[in-house]
C-alpha cells in the first residue's frame, strides 16, 4: 500500500553474502539484501528462519562468519553495536529494551550524550523528544515512568530512541506482535510518515497480511536461507506463504466438538500477579470435556495471570475454582497436578524446564513421589530412567540419553518433552500456554496434532495464544482477553477477524456473534 | 534519665559522626557497586586492605592525603578483580565476594607480618587531627558534632553528595542506573555492560578502601587486625534500608552510628548491670531489624546480581 | 567477550584448567616467599613437608581437616539449593554451645548414650540457628547472606558472654572459658597418644551420607532441583519453601556437629577460638569440591594441609603463615574461574 518501491533511488544499507554458524546450526546462509532510501522491506519468514540473528548481525551483537555490511557505502565495522548507531542505523527489538522503572526522557537520552559531560542536557532534550512525537504521530509524556505505559507507548520509546539518534535506517523486529489491531493501523501510519521524511524501514514479520500492507518489497528468508524476493503490491499471500514455508501451507482438519460436562470452571476469579502489573478481573470460564476453548489476546492484557491461577501459580484473590463439579478449598501447583490438571507453560526456559539437570530428572519432577519413583523417600531412578525413555521414544525428541542434560536440547525437543510430562497419565484439563511459540513448523504441527489426539479422547483444553491464527483455526470456543477481563465465549467461525481484533482492543467484549465466517489462514 | 541525657551531649553526636564516617564511604561504594547490578561482598576484605594500605602508606613516609588515595587505588584493584570474575565471566557474585574478602584479607596481614615482623604493639602514626570550621562549628551541638571533625569526614559527606550528583544529574549516572536496571537497554544504546559494570565496581571498591583507610588515618592512629570487625557486612544492611538511595542510605548510616555510640555510654551508666556483650550486639541486631523491616517494600535493582551476556535478550 | 557453553568438552578440557588454577595458586604463593626474601622452593617443600611429610603431620592434617569436612558439607547443601548461608561459623558455635552446655555433668549418661544425644543436640543447635535466617527469607524476602553474616557477629557475642557468665569454668583461672565436657561425652581417640579423634571417622560417614541423601533421596532431588531453577521446581508442584527450611535443618545441623566434634574429640572445652574460621573456610573447601560432598572431603583434607603445612613452615622458614590464607583464597577464586572455562568456550567476538 506503500506504494513507492524506491527504485533507483539512493542503496543505503547492503548485506553481502552474510553467514553465521552456531556449531552444526547454519542460522544465515550467504544473504544478502539492499535497502534504499524512502523504502520498506519487510524481511519475512517463520521462526527460525534467520531473521533475528541476520539483524543482531547488522546490529553488532554477533559477527558474521563471512560477508559484509556497508551503510551508506561505508563498510561497517563487525561487532561494534555502537558503530551500527552511529551509521545512523536504529531497532526496535521484539522485546523491548527499556529500563523499566526509569523515566521515558531517560531511557531516550541514555547513550546519547558524552558519558564525561558533567550533567544531563535535558531541557533541550524533552523539546526534541516532543517535536519528533508530534512530527510522526509518536506522542508520549517524556516525564512518565515506563512502567505506566502501555504497551502501544512503549514501542513509541523505541522508536522515538532511534529517531532521536538521527537514525535514517529503521529496523522493526516483529512490531506488531505485540499490538492490537488499531494499534497496528496506527503504526503502519507513523511508518508512512517516517519514509516521507527519508527514512528507510526493515520490517520483520512472520503474518503474510502485515507484510502486504505496509511493505513495498518484500524478502523472504527459510531455513537460513534467501527463498526469494517480491513486490509486495504484485505477490499474493499464498505465493508468499509458500515461499516462508517450502511447501503448501499445511490446513488443520479438525472434525467438530463433541463438547461433554463441564470439567473446570472459573467462577467470578480475580488475582493478580505477585511481580509486575497483570491482572485478572472477575473471569468466569467454562472447559468442557472434549473441547478446546481458545484465549485470543494481544500478550500482556492478564493471560499470564489467567494461566498462573490453573497452574496453580498464582493464588485467586476471589472467586472460586471447581473441578469436575467439587469446589477446591486451597490452590498450589501440586493441588493442579493433584486434580488431574496437564501444564504447558508459557516459558519453557523459565517455568518449563530445570536447563541444568538431566532429561530424566526433569520428566519425573512432577511426579516424583510417586510410587512409582520412589518408595520412602528414595527415589529410584531406574525406573524414572525407564520413563524418561518411553517419553524419549514416544514424543519423538531427538536426544541422545536420558542423561543428557536438557541445556542441550533445541527449543522443539525441549517442548516435546514439556508436552510428554503433562500429557502422561491423560489428564482430563489441559492448560497450554503459548504452546508452539519460537518453534519451527514441523513442531508447531506435531504439538498441535497431539492437542486434538488429547481433545478426540475427551479432555477439556485451555489454550492461550498470542498467535490468533493458531486460536482460530484450533479452538472450538473463543473467549477474548483484554485488560485482565475474559468476554464471552463464541463460538468459532461465528466472528470474523475484524470483530475478535475490535474485541482484543478492549471493545464490544460482550458481542453477539453476526453469523459471519472467521477465515483462519 | 541519664540514659536520655546522653542524646544531648555534643561529645555524643562527635562520636558518632566519626564512628558513621567510614561507614559512609563504604555504603556509597556498596551502593555505587549495586546500582549497576553487582553486590559486591568483597567490601569486608577491600576495607581491610583500604585501612592497611593508607596507614603503611602514612607509616613509611607518605602524607595523610597520599595515604588515602593509595588506599583508594588498592580499593579500586580489588574492584578490579572482583569485576572481571563477576561481570564478563559472570561468576556467582556470592562465592566471587567472599572470595576477594578471603584474598584481600589475608594479603593485608601476610604483608603487614613482612613488613613489620618484630613488633609486639601496633606503630603509631601521627593521623588527621579535627579541622573545625570557623563560625559553624560553634553552634551549639549541632555545629559542633558536625564541623569540628577530620576532613576526612567531611570528605564522606561531600561523596555523598557527588554520588548522588553524578547518579540523577549526569549522563554516565543514567547509564549507571540503567545497567543495573536492563543492561540490554544500555547495550542496545552503544554503550559496553561490561565497562559500566567493572568501572562501577572499581570505583564503589575504592570508596570502600577509603572507609577502611578512615579507621587507621583518622578514627585511631595504628593498623591492628580485626579492627574493620563487620563493618563491610553492616554497610550492605545499609544500602539496602537506604533503598539503593543515596540520601537515605546516608541517613541510615548516621542512624547506625548514633546507635553505636549511644550504646558505648550507656554501658557505662549502667554500669555492668547488663553485660557489656549485649551492647556490643545491639548494632548488629539492630541491622537485621532494619532489614526486615523494609524487606517487604524493597525494590531491588531489577538487574542485581544477573550476569549479563552481550546480545542476550 | 562472549562465553558460550561448551558441547565437546572432552577429559583434557576438564582436567586443563583446574591444573592451571593449582599451578597459579603454587605460583602465587612462590611470589609471595620471595617477598618475604625465602627461596620459594624451600618455602612450599617445607609447606608440603608440614602437612603430609610425617605421620605425626598427617594426622594433624586430617585433625584439621575434621571440622572442614562438616562445614564443608554444610555449604555444599545450603549453596547447592542456593540458599546463601555464609554462617556456618556461627551455627558451629551453636553446636558447640548445645555440646557443652549438656556435656559438662547435666546428663550423667553412659558414652552410647550421651554421644548421639550430644550429636542430636549440636545438630539441633546449628539447624534451629540457621532456621531464623531461612524463614526470614522464605516469609518476607529478607536476604540469608547478610542476616547469616552479622549472626556470626551477634553469636560470637553471645558465646563471649556465656564464657565470663553462666558457663565460665570455675577453676578456669579467670580465662573466658567453659568447664570439660564429662569423659563420656568425649570421642574416642583414633589412635592411642595421637590428636587425630573419632570426629575423623564421623566427618567421613556425614559425607557419605550427604552424598546419599543428595543423589538417592526424594529431599536431595527436590533440593537440587530448587536449587537449579526455583520457578520451575515450584511450578512442578515441589514444595519450595519446605525444601528450603529442610536445607536450612540439615546445613545448619553439618555445621552444628563441627562444633559437637571439636569440643567432644578435640578440645574438650569451648573457647572463643575454638574456630580458626572454619565457617568461611568451608565455603571454599565447598567451591573447591564444585558442592560434590565426596569431593568436600579431598578438598578439606587440601585445604588443612595447606594451613597445617603453612605453620610448620613459618616455624621453620619465618615466612608468616598467612601466606596459607593467601593460597586457599586464591585456590578458591583461580577454581571458580577454571571450572566455568572447562565448561564454556570464550569468544572474544
Amino acid at each position: 500500500m506503500t506504494g513507492q518501491t524506491g527504485a533507483g533511488a539512493e542503496i543505503v544499507l547492503r548485506l553481502d553474502g552474510i553467514t553465521k554458524r552456531f556449531g552444526a546450526l547454519t542460522a544465515n546462509d550467504a544473504i544478502s539484501l539492499t535497502l534504499r532510501r524512502g523504502e520498506v522491506v519487510a524481511l519475512l519468514g517463520e521462526n527460525g528462519a534467520g531473521k533475528t540473528t541476520l539483524m543482531n548481525i547488522l546490529f553488532g551483537h554477533y559477527v558474521a562468519d563471512e560477508g559484509g555490511i556497508s551503510v551508506f557505502g561505508a563498510p561497517l565495522p563487525p561487532g561494534d553495536p555502537s558503530a551500527a548507531l552511529r551509521a545512523g542505523i536504529g531497532m526496535v527489538h521484539q522485546h523491548f529494551t527499556l529500563a523499566e522503572q526509569m523515566t521515558v526522557l531517560e531511557n531516550i537520552i541514555l547513550g546519547t550524550e558524552s558519558l564525561l559531560a558533567p550533567r544531563s542536557a535535558t531541557a533541550t532534550a524533552r523539546a526534541r523528544i516532543l517535536g519528533l512525537g508530534r512530527d510522526f504521530g509518536l506522542e508520549v509524556d517524556p516525564d512518565a515512568t515506563i512502567t505506566a505505559l502501555s504497551v502501544g507507548e512503549r514501542q513509541r520509546v523505541e522508536i522515538l530512541k532511534a529517531l532521536y539518534r538521527d537514525a535514517h535506517i529503521l529496523i522493526l523486529d516483529e512490531p506488531t506482535a505485540v499490538l492490537t489491531p488499531r494499534e497496528t493501523e496506527a503504526l503502519f501510519g507513523t511508518l508512512k510518515r517516517l519514509v516521507a521524511g527519508g527514512l528507510s524501514i526493515i520490517f520483520i514479520s512472520h503474518k503474510l497480511h502485515e507484510v502486504k500492507a505496509a511493505a513495498g518489497r518484500v524478502v523472504v528468508l527459510r531455513g537460513g536461507r534467501l527463498a526469494g524476493e517480491r513486490i509486495a503490491a504484485e505477490a499474493t499471500e499464498a505465493e508468499l506463504a509458500e515461499l516462508m514455508v517450502g511447501s503448501a501451507v499445511p490446513v488443520l482438519e479438525i472434525e467438530p466438538a463433541s463438547p461433554g460436562p463441564v470439567l473446570l470452571a472459573l467462577d467470578n476469579v480475580s488475582a493478580r500477579a505477585s511481580r509486575g502489573s497483570q491482572r485478572l478481573v472477575d473471569a468466569s470460564l467454562a472447559l468442557h470435556a472434549g473441547e478446546i476453548t481458545g484465549v485470543a489476546g494481544v500478550s500482556g492484557n492478564g493471560q499470564s495471570v489467567l494461566a498462573g491461577v490453573i497452574e496453580g501459580m498464582v493464588a485467586p484473590d476471589a472467586g472460586r475454582l471447581v473441578v469436575a463439579d467439587v469446589p477446591v478449598e486451597a490452590w498450589s501447583p501440586e493441588i493442579a497436578l493433584r486434580q488431574g490438571i496437564g501444564r504447558i507453560p508459557e516459558d519453557r526456559h523459565a517455568t518449563g524446564m530445570i536447563a541444568d539437570m538431566s532429561v530424566t530428572e526433569n520428566v519425573v519432577s512432577e511426579r516424583y513421589r510417586e510410587p512409582r519413583f520412589s518408595r520412602r523417600g528414595l527415589m529410584d531412578w531406574s525406573a524414572a530412567r525407564r520413563f524418561a525413555a518411553s517419553l524419549i521414544a514416544a514424543y519423538e525428541v531427538k536426544c541422545p540419553s536420558p542423561d543428557m542434560r536438557v541445556r542441550l536440547l533445541s527449543g522443539g525437543n525441549m517442548q516435546k518433552l514439556i508436552l510428554g510430562r503433562a500429557l502422561d497419565g491423560a489428564p482430563r484439563i489441559i492448560l497450554a500456554n503459548q504452546p508452539t511459540r519460537g518453534l519451527d513448523v514441523g513442531a508447531v504441527a506435531y504439538v498441535q496434532a497431539r492437542l486434538l489426539d488429547a481433545r478426540r479422547r475427551g479432555a477439556a483444553i485451555l489454550l492461550i495464544s498470542e498467535d490468533l491464527d493458531e486460536v482460530l483455526s484450533m479452538a472450538d470456543r473463543v473467549v477474548v482477553m483484554s485488560q485482565g477481563r475474559l468476554s464471552r465465549p463464541v463460538a468459532r467461525g461465528a466472528l470474523s477477524t475484524a470483530e475478535i481484533g475490535a474485541m482484543m482492543a478492549g471493545r464490544n467484549m460482550g458481542a453477539t456473534p453476526t453469523g459471519e465466517m472467521v477465515h483462519a489462514a | 534519665m541519664e540514659a536520655f541525657e546522653i542524646l544531648f551531649q555534643a561529645s555524643f553526636w562527635v562520636a558518632a559522626i566519626r564512628i558513621a564516617s567510614p561507614l559512609i564511604f563504604a555504603t556509597m561504594g556498596e551502593l555505587v557497586c549495586e546500582r549497576a547490578g553487582v553486590l559486591n561482598l568483597g567490601i569486608e576484605g577491600i576495607m581491610v586492605a583500604g585501612a592497611f594500605a593508607g596507614w603503611m602508606t602514612v607509616y613509611l613516609g607518605g602524607d595523610l592525603w597520599f595515604g588515602v588515595v593509595v588506599a583508594a587505588l588498592a580499593g579500586a584493584l580489588f574492584g578490579l578483580l572482583h569485576g572481571v570474575l563477576t561481570v564478563p565471566f559472570g561468576l556467582s557474585q556470592h562465592v566471587v565476594g567472599i572470595g576477594v574478602t578471603l584474598f584481600a584479607t589475608a594479603i593485608t596481614y601476610f604483608t603487614y607480618r613482612v613488613a613489620l615482623p618484630q613488633v609486639t604493639s601496633p606503630p603509631k602514626i601521627v593521623s588527621m587531627q579535627p579541622l573545625p570550621i570557623p563560625g559553624l562549628s560553634s553552634i551549639p551541638v549541632v555545629g559542633e558534632a558536625l564541623f569540628s571533625q577530620t576532613p576526612l569526614t567531611y570528605l564522606a559527606f561531600l561523596a555523598v553528595g557527588v554520588v548522588a550528583w553524578v547518579m540523577y544529574r549526569t549522563p554516565l549516572g543514567l547509564a549507571l542506573r540503567a545497567v543495573g536496571e536492563n543492561p540490554a537497554a544500555v547495550e542496545a544504546q552503544g554503550i559496553s555492560v561490561s565497562a559500566m559494570r567493572v568501572g562501577a565496581v572499581m570505583a564503589g571498591s575504592a570508596l570502600m578502601a577509603v572507609g577502611g583507610s578512615f579507621l587507621t588515618l583518622s578514627a585511631f592512629n595504628s593498623f591492628f587486625f580485626e579492627m574493620v570487625n563487620g563493618r563491610g557486612w553492616v554497610c550492605i544492611a545499609l544500602v539496602v534500608f537506604g533503598s539503593w538511595r543515596p540520601g537515605k542510605a546516608l541517613l541510615g548510616a548516621i542512624l547506625f552510628a548514633a546507635f553505636d555510640a549511644y550504646q558505648i555510654r550507656l554501658q557505662s551508666v549502667t554500669g555492668g548491670l547488663v553485660p557489656y556483650q549485649f551492647f556490643l550486639m545491639l548494632p548488629y541486631i539492630l541491622s537485621i531489624a532494619a532489614l526486615i523491616l523494609v524487606a517487604r517494600r524493597a525494590t531491588y535493582p531489577k538487574a542485581l546480581m544477573i550476569p549479563y551476556q552481550k546480545g542476550e535478550r | 567477550m562472549r562465553l558460550e557453553p561448551r558441547t565437546d568438552a572432552t577429559l583434557a578440557t576438564t582436567l586443563a584448567y583446574p591444573a592451571a588454577a593449582f599451578v597459579l595458586t603454587l605460583l602465587v604463593a612462590a611470589f609471595l616467599a620471595l617477598i618475604a626474601g625465602a627461596n620459594p622452593f624451600a618455602v612450599l617443600f617445607q609447606v608440603l613437608k608440614g602437612a603430609a611429610g610425617s605421620q605425626f603431620a598427617l594426622l594433624e592434617t586430617l585433625t584439621r581437616a575434621t571440622p572442614l569436612i562438616f562445614t564443608g558439607l554444610s555449604i555444599a547443601v545450603a549453596f547447592r539449593a542456593k540458599l546463601w548461608n555464609i554462617g556456618a561459623e556461627a551455627q558451629l558455635y551453636a553446636g558447640a554451645v548445645a555440646t557443652v552446655l549438656l556435656g559438662t555433668g547435666l546428663l550423667p549418661l553412659p558414652a552410647p548414650l550421651l554421644i548421639p544425644l550430644l550429636m542430636l543436640a549440636a545438630v539441633l543447635g546449628g539447624a534451629l540457628l540457621l532456621l531464623g535466617p531461612a524463614a526470614l527469607k522464605i516469609r518476607l524476602g529478607v536476604d540469608e547472606v547478610v542476616t547469616t553474616l552479622l549472626l556470626n557477629f551477634v553469636i560470637l557475642l553471645v558465646v563471649s558472654y556465656l564464657l565470663e557468665g553462666p558457663l565460665k569454668d570455675p577453676m578456669g583461672m579467670g580465662w573466658p572459658q567453659s568447664k570439660r565436657v564429662i569423659a563420656d561425652a568425649q570421642l574416642p581417640r583414633l589412635i592411642q597418644g595421637k590428636r587425630l579423634h573419632f570426629g575423623f571417622v564421623l566427618a567421613l560417614a556425614s559425607a557419605v551420607a550427604v552424598w546419599l541423601i543428595m543423589t538417592r533421596t526424594t529431599l536431595g532431588y527436590a533440593m537440587r532441583a530448587v536449587g537449579a531453577n526455583p520457578q520451575a521446581a515450584r511450578f512442578s508442584g515441589i514444595p519450595v519453601n519446605r525444601v528450603l527450611v529442610w536445607t536450612a535443618l540439615l546445613a545448619g545441623g553439618l555445621a552444628g556437629l563441627a562444633g559437637f566434634s571439636e569440643v567432644a574429640g578435640l578440645k574438650g572445652n569451648l573457647t572463643l577460638d575454638l574456630s580458626s574460621n572454619y565457617g568461611m573456610s568451608g565455603i571454599v573447601v565447598a567451591m573447591l569440591a564444585m558442592l560434590h560432598p565426596l569431593g568436600v572431603v579431598v578438598s578439606a583434607v587440601f585445604v588443612a594441609g595447606v594451613f597445617v603445612g603453612a605453620d610448620a613452615m613459618s616455624r621453620a622458614a619465618g615466612v608468616p603463615s598467612y601466606i596459607a590464607d593467601v593460597m586457599v583464597a586464591t585456590a578458591l577464586l583461580t577454581m571458580v574461574t577454571a571450572i566455568m572455562l572447562s565448561r564454556h568456550r570464550v569468544r572474544w567476538r
